[in-house]
Parts: structure tokens; C-alpha cells; sequence
């Protein structure tokens, strides 16, 4: 059956399946990656706070988010943005924010739930005395927390971390929804407009493999240099 | 420059920590607290500065009032400076930094001027060569100055000290001590939690002894060490001493 393989598609294709598909999964990656990470550790802070109401609605936006399918709230928003755009600004008619600002505010809002789950164990892996040193030392809970735990959390995080932006750099192929070109997206036409289905997914998987992989090997590296600094 | 008048606290409604502690630290005195694991000495060093909150009873420091909420935490603390049993040290940052944070963040001093400070402590407690590494890299004793000299690094009116060197290894305990008997001489306000009776003997003008929350002795160095009044307090003290 591979007798009429024509793997030089691929080559034809490359400038289309990286410069628009992958900088595009690229961008939504890290982007949604730092939001999601400031979002979450807002979340996470929410949670440890002191203030039980403001704990409680951080933990069911929490809860919310991570019993949904991804790809469900990706449809969803889509949808609902431009209303809410509307409502919020008071518009007489949806405002429309494009495919990528969508999924953008999507995964940020999606990742956020994930990534507050992990900063709250972070922040929680640090002993008491190291805010109380902080606090002794005249500093207020606000630079406590910016200066002296969060930046530990989030070390004895980053191999967690990088590896739930792994999954997100997964995730974010189902962008598909939304006839959106990321690597993927761009993959799949290529093999549409070719009739090249099996050269074009055979090489979509090696190339998210190969991405994958390096970045778990990166993890541990880290992990073996962020217990030696320990 | 403290004085603790009639400080009650609980952690829980059954369980009460301290139990109505009177004392007071004037300025320049070296005041040790001693006393059994468990009778309170942390929780009352730590109402000091605020760090554990009480139910009743009022401590002032160089005349403000700690337990008043309308009284500025931060800047408070920033005037008293604290060493902890387990140094606490930011292992995140180099050693010159743990000493300038503060310094930048609460005392608005200029980067160059924190670090010419923080040099300047490093340099008195021996450690200077040790700016640019990381807490992990150093002995527990070489910690401890170093939290000392972070301490020391605020300018504070008073230091309080939390068992400085029960979490060291013996040969490490005197680098410590010296650097606090240094401090002692120089007339710095002392309140001292530790079992060290030697740091007591040499450079106490006060013990104080609790036991189950309570201020049970609260005497002059020499009446302290001469006689203690309480039974329980000599017990105590012939079981240190006896080590
Ligand atoms: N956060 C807390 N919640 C409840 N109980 C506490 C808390 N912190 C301390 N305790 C209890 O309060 C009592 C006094 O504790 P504290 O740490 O002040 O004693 P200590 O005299 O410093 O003892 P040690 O010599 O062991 O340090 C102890 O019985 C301790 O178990
Ligand atoms: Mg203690």
C-alpha cells in the first residue's frame, strides 16, 4: 500500500506547514501559556487567600473548567465572545473578534484553571517560615508574595509547568473547530487539496512527536538541575 | 523600647498558649528566655512583631502599639529585626541579595547602597567571599550570620532571636553565638529565646524562664543563675547545666 507514497508533497509543502501553521500553533502556545499562568496564579492566590468567598469562586471556576471537553468550550466561545463583547460594551450588534483572539481567550481560560491547580501546590510545597521571614523583614503580603514565594513556587514548578504546555501544545491543534490554520489545520488542507491524507497525518505526528519529546527530555534535565540546586 | 503587659493567647478555645506574660526589654539591656519545648517561647517572640496575633493584653515597641490594627505592620517589623531557628534564608537568591531585598523593597535605599551596606554586614559576620553564592551552598552556621547580617541590614532598633543555634551542629554553635555577643557589646536590644547558658552568663542583664505559657522567673542575670526562685525553674535549670 505504500507503493504509491508521494512524500515529496511534504517538501512542497513545508513554507505553508511552518511559517503559517506551526508560527501560528507556536504563538498560541506560549501565549495562552503565559496568560494561563498569570490568570492561574491569580486563581491560585484567590484560593490560599484569606477571604473564604473569594476562595469559593476560584475553586468552582476551577472545578467548571476542568469538567468541561476542551473542545466543546472552544466551540462554545466562539459563539458566546462576540455576545458577551456586546454586552459588555453595550454594541448594538456582536462584535466580532476573530478566530485567533477566540481560541486565545479560550485556552488562557482553560490553561488558567490548570495552571492554578499547580502554582497552589507550589506556593503550599514552600514552608511557613519563608513568608514570615519575609514579613519580619518589613515586607508586605503582596511583595512577600511577588519576591519571595511565587518566584520559588514557580521553580519548583517549571518541570510540572512545561509539561502541561506540552499537553497545551497539543491541545491547541483543536483549533480544527474553527477551520483555523495551525500546523494542523494547515496539515490537513495540504491533504484535502492533494488527496494526501496518509503523507500529511504521518508527518503532522512525526512532527508533534519530535516537538514533544524534545521538551520532556528538556523537563528532565531540569528536574535533575532543580534537585541539585536543592 | 518592648513591653509586654498582660498578653493572653489561644490558639484554639481549649488550648491557651500564653497566659497573662508580663515583661519588658529596655533599651540596650540583653534579655534570655528560656524555659521546657513547648511553654511558649516562640509564640511569645513572635507577638512582638506581630507574626502570631494575641486575644488580650498590649505589647508596645519603642512606644507603638502592635496589636493596635491601625498600626502600620510592615513598617513595624522592618525596625525589628528577627533570626529564626532554621536561618530562613530566600534560597532563591544570592546571598547579597537576601541582604539587599529589603532594603530596595521596604527602605526605598538604591541598589548600590544596599549592597554597600549588605557588603559591609557580610564583612562583619566573616562572610564576605560568600556574597555571590546560594544559601545551599553554605554551612548552617555561615546561614545563620548571614540571617543575622540580613537583620542587621535594616537598621533595627531591636533584634529578636528565635533559638538562633538549636538547629546547628556543635562546632557551628560558637560562630554564631560570637557574632551575637559582638552585637550584645554594642548595645544592641536583645530578646533571645535559647537554651545557650554560657550567651546567657556572659552577656544576659535578664532571664526570663516560662513554663506552660507562663512567666514563671523573670529575673537579674545573677539572681537567675544564684537562685532561682521557682521550683521549676531550678529544675530546668540543673538539667541544662547538668549536659
Ligand atoms: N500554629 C499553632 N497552632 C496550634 N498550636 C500551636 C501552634 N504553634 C505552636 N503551637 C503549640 O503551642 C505551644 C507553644 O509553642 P511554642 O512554639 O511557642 O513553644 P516553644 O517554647 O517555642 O517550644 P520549642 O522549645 O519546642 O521551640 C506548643 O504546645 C505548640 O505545640
Ligand atoms: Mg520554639
Amino acid at each position: 500500500m505504500f507503493g504509491n507514497l508521494d512524500f515529496d508533497v511534504i517538501r512542497r509543502a513545508l513554507p505553508y506547514l511552518f511559517l503559517e501553521g506551526m508560527t501560528f500553533t507556536l504563538t498560541l502556545t506560549g501565549l495562552a501559556a503565559l496568560g494561563g499562568l498569570v490568570f492561574g496564579t491569580a486563581l491560585a492566590l484567590m484560593r490560599l487567600s484569606g477571604f473564604k468567598i473569594l476562595g469559593r469562586i476560584a475553586g468552582i471556576y476551577v472545578d467548571f473548567m476542568r469538567s468541561l471537553p476542551l473542545v466543546l468550550v472552544i466551540f462554545w466561545f466562539y459563539f458566546l465572545v462576540p455576545y458577551i463583547g456586546q454586552w459588555v460594551t453595550g454594541a448594538s450588534r456582536p462584535i466580532s473578534v476573530g478566530a485567533f483572539a477566540s481560541s486565545l481567550i479560550t485556552f488562557i481560560m482553560f490553561e488558567a484553571a490548570y495552571f492554578s491547580e499547580i502554582m497552589r501546590a507550589g506556593i503550599q510545597s514552600i514552608s511557613r517560615g519563608q513568608p514570615a521571614a519575609a514579613s519580619a523583614l518589613g515586607l508586605t503580603y503582596a511583595q512577600t508574595m511577588r519576591y519571595v514565594v511565587l518566584p520559588q513556587a514557580f521553580r519548583n514548578m517549571l518541570p510540572v509547568l512545561i509539561t502541561q504546555t506540552i499537553v497545551l501544545f497539543q491541545d491547541t491543534s483543536l483549533v480544527y473547530v474553527l477551520s483555523i490554520t495551525d500546523f494542523l489545520g494547515a496539515a490537513s488542507k495540504v491533504a484535502q487539496r492533494d488527496g494526501r491524507l496518509v503523507e500529511m497525518y504521518l508527518f503532522a505526528a512525526i512532527v508533534y512527536f519530535t516537538i514533544s519529546c524534545i521538551a520532556s527530555y528538556g523537563v528532565r534535565r531540569l528536574q535533575a538541575r532543580i534537585a541539585i540546586i536543592r | 523600647m518592648i513591653e509586654i503587659s498582660h498578653v493572653n493567647k489561644w490558639y484554639s478555645p481549649s488550648f491557651q498558649v500564653l497566659t497573662d506574660c508580663t515583661t519588658s526589654v529596655t533599651k540596650g539591656e540583653v534579655v534570655v528566655v528560656c524555659g521546657p519545648s513547648g511553654s511558649g517561647k516562640s509564640t511569645l517572640i513572635k507577638c512582638v512583631n506581630a507574626l502570631e496575633p494575641f486575644q488580650s493584653g498590649d505589647i508596645l515597641v519603642d512606644g507603638i502599639k502592635v496589636n493596635d490594627p491601625k498600626t502600620n505592620l510592615p513598617k513595624l517589623r522592618s525596625r525589628v529585626g528577627m533570626v529564626f531557628q532554621h536561618f530562613e534564608l530566600f534560597p532563591h537568591l544570592k546571598i547579597i541579595d537576601n541582604l539587599c531585598l529589603a532594603q530596595e523593597k521596604v527602605l526605598d535605599r538604591s541598589r548600590d547602597k544596599a549592597k554597600a551596606k549588605g557588603m559591609q554586614l557580610l564583612e562583619r559576620v566573616g562572610l564576605k567571599e560568600q556574597a555571590q553564592k546560594y544559601p545551599a551552598n553554605l554551612s548552617g552556621g555561615q546561614q545563620q550570620r548571614v540571617a543575622i547580617a540580613r537583620a542587621l541590614a535594616m537598621d533595627p532598633i531591636v533584634m529578636l532571636f528565635d533559638e538562633p543555634t538549636s538547629a546547628l551542629d556543635p562546632e557551628m554553635v560558637s560562630e554564631v553565638l560570637d557574632v551575637m555577643v559582638d552585637l550584645a557589646h554594642e548595645g544592641m536590644t536583645m530578646m533571645v529565646v535559647t537554651h545557650e547558658m554560657g550567651f546567657a552568663r556572659k552577656v544576659a542583664n535578664r532571664v526570663i524562664f516560662m513554663d506552660r505559657g507562663e512567666i514563671v522567673e523573670d529575673a537579674a542575670k545573677e539572681d537567675f543563675f544564684g537562685k532561682p526562685r521557682s521550683d521549676r525553674a531550678q529544675k530546668f535549670l540543673s538539667k541544662i547545666l547538668s549536659h
